[in-house]
C-alpha cells in the first residue's frame, strides 16, 4: 500500500507555520519567566521535526532536531534559561521559517543565514555538555550536528517477531527513519517466509539486514527502534570508522555494498533500497526554483465546528420554510395570503442568518495579525535600545480575512512609528517623570459595524509644531496658515512628509503613511490621529467589518435612489428656519447644537433634479468622513437595507462622489455615495468659488 | 461535401447574394442597425445581446451621451447612447428603441457596454475585400470609430470598430 504523500504538504506547512508562530509567542512569554511556554515550544518544534520527516525534507528534520535538543535540556531543567538561548531559539524559529518557506516556494533558501545559526546551536550546546559531562546522549547530539565528525558502516539485523505489524509498528517507517540518519542499504530475509496457503496475512514473516552509514551514533540508532525494541531480536555492530568527510558519499556506499556480499543469505534475498532522499530532493528543488519564483499562497481557512454547525442547522430551517411555501402555491386561494406572508417573513429572517453566518465564516480573530507583534516589538526594541512592553488588547475581536490579510503592512508600520518616533528612550522618559518602561498598546473593538483597531504609545507624542514647520517647508502648506490639530495630524500622511530628524533603517524615509492611509482607506476604512504632546499619540484605524455587504441607508433625490453607507450617517434631520445661516455668499451652514454643519444639496453635486431645491424644511442627513461633517440634502428618506457592492470600474470607471453600485430589489441599480469622497469633491468645489475671494477662508469655512 | 463548396454551387442571385444564405458565408458577420437613417454594422461575435430599451440609473456628472447603468443579471453595465455620442438624429426612446450589448475581450478584462440605436435591421456578411476603406469627408462619427464601409445593394454599412466604442474617454 503507498500513499502518495505529497498530498499532505500542504497541510504540514500550513501546521508548521502555525507551530512556528506559536514558538515565537511562547518564546516571548518565556522572556518573561511563563515556565509553561517551554513544554508548548517543545511540542510544536517537535511535530514540526516529525512532520519534515514524513516527508523527506531532512533540512527542516536536521536543523530542528539541533533546537529540539537545546529545548529538551532547557525543559528538564539539565539547562537554566538564559536571556541569550532565548534569543538564540528566536533566530532558530527564523531559520525554520525560512527552510520551510523554501519548501513551500520551492526555492532553494539562504542557507548562510541557517550555517551561522547551526554553529550558534552547537556552541551552546557545547557548552551545556562540557559542563554537564554526560557522556552518550550529549555526545550523540553534538556528533549528529558536526559534520567533520566520523562516519562508520553499521551492521543491523533486525528480526522482529511475528505479531509486530499487529502492536501498529510498521518496519518501512522505521526504515526511513534510519534512512534520515545516513545512507542505508536494506536486505530483507525471506526464508521464513512459509508457503501460500500457510499465510496469516496478519503476520510478519520478514527479516533484515541493515547496512547503514553514518555519522550518527549507536543511540541514535537505537533510538529509531525505540517503540519495538522488545518485540524484536535487534543486533547493531560498528563495522568500521571512515574518518572522512561526508562529501565521499560514493566511495562510501561501494564500500558498504562490498560489504554486504559477506552475507550467506544473500542469493535469496529481496534487495531493496530506500536512499537518503536529501541529494534528490534538493536537486528537485532548484530545477524547480527557475520556473516557479513563488508558489500561490493557498487560500484556506480553519472554520470553528459550532459555526459549520450552526451554518447546518440554518440550512435545514430554510428547507422547512421552502417546502412550507411551495406546499401553499400548489393549491393558493386569497384566504391564505396571511399564512404567505409569515412565510415569507420566516424566509427572510432564515436568509439572513444565513447570510450572517456564511459572513461569520470568514471572520478570524485579529490575533491572527496581532501574533506578529510580540516579536517586532521585541526585535525593535532590541535594535532601538528602548524598553518597550507591548499590550495586546481585544485579541479575540473578529474581522473578515481578506481585511485582515490586507491591515496587517500598514498595522506593521505604525507599530514601528510607534517605536521609533513615539516612545522616548528610557533617559528621557526619566527626565521627563515617565517610567523608564515605554508602553505601546494595540486595542481592538467592534464599533457598530466597524472594527476599530488603536495603536496607542505613551510617547513623546506629536510635535504639532515640527509637522508644521516641516509642511510649510515641503511646500504642503502655506506660511501663516491656521490649522486645527487633525488638520495638522493629516499632514502626516501626506506623500513624503517626515518629521524624523534622522533616517533610521525603521522609519523616517517618508514612505509609508500615506501608503498606510492609501491602504486603509482602499479598504473602505479611515485614519484619524490623536495626540498630546509629551503624553503619546493614538492612531485610530477603522475598518469595515467585511469588503462585500455594507449597511445603507437609501434615500431618493428626485427620480434617483442612492444608498448612504449607514456608518458615516451621524443622524437624519428636518431642516428648522431659525438654524439655517448663509456665510460668505452662498454657502448654507446649518447649526447643529455646536456645529455648523455645511449643506451640500446632492441634486447640485450630482446635476440632477430634485423634488425641492429649498433648504428650508428639506431632509438632511448629516453624515461623517475624516472628522468633517456634513448635512446632504435629500429629498425621501427610503428604507435601510444590507446592500451587496458591485464595482463600477468593471464595464465603466471609478465616478467620482460614487464607491459602487448595488442592485436594489426590485432590479433596478442604485449608486452608493462615497461619503469621504463627496466631502472632498465639495471641498474642491468651494474652494474653486471662492479662489476669487480669499483662498484662506474659504478653507476655514468648510473645514 | 464541404459546406463552403456546397454553397459556392448554389447560384444566388440579387440581393440574395447579400442577404439570403449568409450563414454559410465565409466572410465575417456583422450586426447592421440603424441610427435616424444611416446603417452602421458591429461585428456579430462581440453582440452579448440585444435588449429593450429600459430607464437605466443615471451616474452623476456623466457626460451626455452615457445615459447611466442598468442590471443586466447581476452585472452593472453602462448605457450609450450612440445617435448623442455621434450627434445622428434625435434621441427618442420608443418602443422599437433598443440597446445591443457588446463584450470586448481587452488584454486584462472585458467589458461590457449597452448601446443606444434606433433599430436592429440585419445581418451582414462582407468578406474582407468588399470591405472599403471610407472616405474622410468629415462627418460626425470620428474616424477613428470607423473600420470601413460595406455598400449594400443601392444602400452603404458603416462598419464600427467595436475596441474603439468600448473605450471610454475620461471624465472631463
Amino acid at each position: 500500500m503507498s500513499i502518495d504523500l505529497s498530498q499532505f504538504i500542504p497541510s504540514f506547512l500550513e501546521e508548521s507555520f502555525e507551530g512556528l508562530e506559536l514558538m515565537e509567542s511562547s518564546l516571548l512569554n518565556l522572556e518573561q519567566g511563563d515556565d509553561e511556554a517551554i513544554n508548548s515550544i517543545f511540542r510544536a518544534a517537535h511535530s514540526i521535526k516529525g512532520g519534515a520527516g514524513t516527508f523527506g525534507f531532512n533540512d527542516v528534520t536536521v536543523f530542528t532536531h539541533l533546537v529540539e535538543t537545546l529545548l529538551d535540556e532547557m525543559r528538564d531543567g539539565r539547562r537554566s534559561i538564559e536571556q541569550n538561548d532565548v534569543e538564540i531559539l528566536l533566530g532558530s524559529v527564523d531559520c525554520m521559517r525560512l527552510l520551510i518557506e523554501a519548501i513551500r516556494d520551492e526555492t532553494d533558501c539562504d542557507t548562510t543565514k541557517i550555517e551561522e545559526n547551526t554553529k550558534l546551536l552547537e556552541k551552546t550546546l557545547a557548552i551545556e555538555e562540557s559542563s554537564a559531562k554526560t557522556e552518550g546522549d550529549s555526545n550523540a547530539e553534538t556528533s549528529s550536528s558536526e559534520p567533520n565528525q566520523g562516519i562508520s558502516v553499521w551492521q543491523i539485523d533486525f528480526v522482529p517477531e511475528h505479531h509486530l505489524v499487529q502492536t501498529g509498528n510498521d518496519p518501512l517507517l522505521i526504515f526511513s527513519a534510519l534512512a534520515e540518519l545516513g545512507e542505508i542499504i536494506v536486505v530483507a530475509k525471506t526464508k521464513e517466509l512459509p508457503l501460500l496457503n500457510d499465510i496469516d496475512p496478519e503476520e510478519l514473516y520478514l527479516s533484515w539486514h541493515i547496512t547503514l552509514t553514518t555519522e550518527s551514533t549507536e543511540a541514535d540508532i537505537k533510538e529509531v527502534f525505540e517503540w519495538v525494541e522488545d518485540e524484536c531480536l535487534l543486533t547493531i555492530t560498528q563495522e568500521k570508522a571512515i574518518i572522512d568527510t561526508p562529501q565521499d558519499d560514493v566511495t562510501q556506499q561501494d564500500e558498504a555494498s562490498t560489504s554486504n556480499t559477506t552475507i550467506p543469505e544473500q542469493q535469496d534475498l529481496a534487495k531493496s533500497e530506500i536512499k537518503s532522499a536529501k541529494a534528490t530532493d534538493t536537486t528537485q528543488s532548484s530545477d524547480k526554483a527557475v520556473q516557479k519564483p513563488k508558489a500561490e499562497t493557498v487560500g484556506s481557512i480553519r472554520v470553528g465546528v459550532d459555526k459549520v454547525d450552526s451554518l447546518i442547522n440554518l440550512v435545514g430551517e430554510l428547507v422547512i420554510t421552502q417546502s412550507m411555501l411551495s406546499e401553499l402555491g400548489t393549491d393558493f386561494d386569497i384566504s391564505k395570503i396571511e399564512r404567505l406572508t409569515s412565510g415569507l417573513d420566516q424566509l427572510l429572517q432564515n436568509t439572513k442568518e444565513l447570510q450572517e453566518s456564511v459572513m461569520r465564516i470568514r471572520m478570524l480573530p485579529i490575533s491572527f495579525a496581532f501574533n506578529r507583534f510580540p516579536r517586532l516589538v521585541h526585535d525593535l526594541s532590541k535594535k532601538t535600545g528602548k524598553d518597550i512592553e507591548l499590550i495586546l488588547k481585544g485579541e479575540q475581536t473578529e474581522l473578515d480575512k481578506t481585511v485582515m490579510e490586507q491591515i496587517g503592512d500598514p498595522l506593521v508600520h505604525l507599530v514601528r512609528n510607534a517605536v521609533d518616533h513615539g516612545i522616548e528612550t528610557s533617559e528621557v522618559r526619566i527626565a521627563n517623570g515617565k517610567p523608564a518602561k515605554g508602553t505601546i498598546t494595540l486595542d481592538a473593538y467592534h464599533q457598530g459595524g466597524n472594527i476599530v483597531i488603536e495603536i496607542n504609545d505613551d510617547g513623546g507624542g506629536i510635535n504639532r509644531q515640527a509637522v508644521l514647520n516641516k509642511a510649510i517647508e515641503k511646500g504642503i502648506v502655506e506660511a501663516g496658515t491656521s490649522l486645527t490639530d487633525n488638520q495638522v495630524f493629516d499632514l502626516l500622511f501626506e506623500p513624503g512628509f517626515s518629521t524624523a530628524i534622522e533616517v533610521s533603517d525603521i522609519s523616517g524615509r517618508g514612505v509609508g503613511m500615506d501608503v498606510v492611509k492609501r491602504n486603509i482607506q482602499s479598504l473602505g476604512g479611515r485614519i484619524q490621529v490623536q495626540s498630546e504632546e509629551g503624553k503619546g499619540s493614538t492612531f485610530k484605524v477603522n475598518l469595515p467589518l467585511t469588503l462585500a455587504i455594507l449597511d445603507g441607508q437609501l434615500v431618493r433625490v428626485g427620480t434617483e435612489t442612492y444608498i448612504i453607507p449607514l456608518i458615516t450617517i451621524v443622524e437624519s434631520l428636518q431642516t428648522q428656519t431659525e438654524l439655517i445661516n448663509r456665510v460668505s455668499g452662498d454657502m448654507v451652514l446649518y447649526r447643529l447644537r455646536e456645529d455648523n454643519v455645511p449643506v451640500l444639496p446632492i441634486y447640485k453635486l450630482f446635476n440632477i433634479s430634485a423634488d425641492s431645491e429649498d433648504v428650508e424644511h428639506a431632509l438632511l442627513v448629516v453624515v461623517e468622513a475624516d472628522g468633517q461633517k456634513v448635512g446632504l440634502m435629500v429629498d425621501d428618506l427610503l428604507a435601510q437595507q444590507q446592500v451587496v457592492i458591485k464595482s463600477l470600474a468593471d464595464n465603466y470607471q471609478q465616478v467620482e462622489g460614487i464607491s459602487g453600485a448595488t442592485i436594489l430589489g426590485d432590479g433596478s441599480v442604485a449608486m452608493i455615495l462615497d461619503i469621504p469622497g463627496i466631502i472632498t469633491a465639495a471641498l474642491k468645489m468651494a474652494q474653486q468659488t471662492h479662489t476669487t475671494r480669499n483662498h484662506q477662508q474659504a478653507v476655514g469655512v468648510i473645514a | 461535401m464541404d459546406i463552403q463548396e456546397l454553397a459556392a454551387e448554389i447560384e444566388v442571385e440579387g440581393e440574395y447574394a447579400m442577404e439570403g444564405i449568409d450563414f454559410i458565408s465565409s466572410g465575417e458577420q456583422f450586426l447592421t442597425f440603424l441610427l435616424a437613417k444611416e446603417q452602421y454594422g458591429v461585428e456579430i461575435l462581440c453582440v452579448e445581446e440585444i435588449r429593450s430599451w429600459e430607464h437605466p440609473t443615471k451616474i452623476p456628472n456623466a457626460a451626455g451621451y452615457i445615459k447611466g447603468v442598468i442590471n443586466m443579471r447581476g452585472n452593472i453595465v453602462p448605457i450609450v447612447d450612440l445617435r448623442i455620442k455621434f450627434n445622428i438624429g434625435e434621441p427618442q426612446y420608443t418602443d422599437t428603441t433598443v440597446v445591443i450589448v457588446l463584450t470586448v475581450k481587452g488584454d486584462s478584462k472585458s467589458r461590457t457596454i449597452g448601446f443606444v440605436v434606433d433599430a436592429v435591421s440585419d445581418v451582414l456578411n462582407a468578406d474582407e475585400k468588399e470591405i472599403k476603406t471610407a472616405p474622410s469627408f468629415g462627418g460626425f462619427v470620428p474616424e477613428h470609430y470607423v473600420n470601413g464601409l460595406v455598400n449594400v445593394g443601392e444602400g452603404v454599412v458603416t462598419l464600427l470598430n467595436v475596441e474603439a466604442l468600448q473605450t471610454i474617454e475620461p471624465h472631463q
